[in-house]
């Protein structure tokens, strides 16, 4: 099953839609609830991240019975270092969004944690994609 | 330990999501940063934080919290009580400061032997 979102950037009153729906349906085709936590953690985390630094994003989530592969593309500046970004406490997020209690730089982190495979590609200047697989028996 | 019991015994008010006043507590969380508790609390946690905006209520739907305390007199913006009120999902106020509301918080819960 296929399922696509669009994400604005600097829209934070519609952060969490994506994730809300890829619960619900989780839910409704009975995975186990460690598994559906996980999966919304990581899509609520990217999701965040396109409206907090990207301009647009799209979210495409593929739910087969083993498990979940989200995809999560945007158009924006790109991340120059990805390790550094992957660092826990390292944030580029501007000060009115740190006020909003995001910007702690645990938002990629807490990606890495809550899925089994964690890839991102990303060009400055052009975007990133990021792809997470969580299998439902991990 | 319900939602409405926190209300009764803590004197905290209820701002919405008067549905939600039959959910179970079974523990606590303090945090004001939204990617800590969206990594760190737990289902049935009673969220005690100063962020009034709507993305406090994404958090606790998408964590299955048992309800939200704002603290120091901070209400909830329009769209985040609009948002609790579809959820079912309550949220309390009270007056005091996050330091004092989460010690009894705590005390409460552990006096009951739910922490």
């Amino acid at each position: 099953m296929n399922f696509s979102y669009h994400i604005e950037g600097g829209n934070f009153s519609r952060a969490g839609i994506a994730s809300s729906e890829v619960k619900k349906i989780l839910k409704q085709l009975n995975v186990n609830p460690t598994a559906i936590k996980r999966v919304v953690v990581a899509l609520y985390e990217a999701e965040v991240n396109v409206v907090a630094h990207a301009y647009e994003g799209d979210v495409h989530v593929d739910i087969s019975p083993e498990g979940v592969t989200v995809v999560v593309d945007d158009r924006g500046p790109g991340i120059p270092d990805i390790p550094l970004a992957m660092q826990e406490g390292y944030s580029t997020a501007s000060p009115e969004v740190r006020e909003m209690g995001f910007g702690a730089g645990m938002g990629l982190p807490n990606m890495q944690k809550n899925c089994d495979e964690l890839s991102i590609e990303s060009e400055v200047g052009k975007g990133t994609r990021v792809t997470m697989k969580t299998r439902f028996n991990a | 330990m319900k939602v409405q019991d926190l209300i009764t015994r803590l004197g905290l008010t209820v701002h919405s999501g008067k549905e939600g006043l039959e959910r179970e507590v079974t523990g606590g969380y303090t945090s004001d940063l939204l990617s800590d508790v969206m990594g760190h609390a737990k289902e049935g946690d009673a969220w005690v934080t100063l962020q009034t905006h709507k993305n406090i209520m994404a958090i606790a739907s998408l964590k299955d919290l048992a309800a939200i305390i704002v603290v120091k007199g901070h209400v909830p913006e329009e769209d985040t009580t609009a948002e609790s009120e579809k959820e079912g999902i309550p949220i309390l106020t009270t007056r005091e400061e996050t330091f004092e509301i989460t010690g009894r918080l705590y005390e409460l819960l552990k006096s009951e032997q739910i922490v």
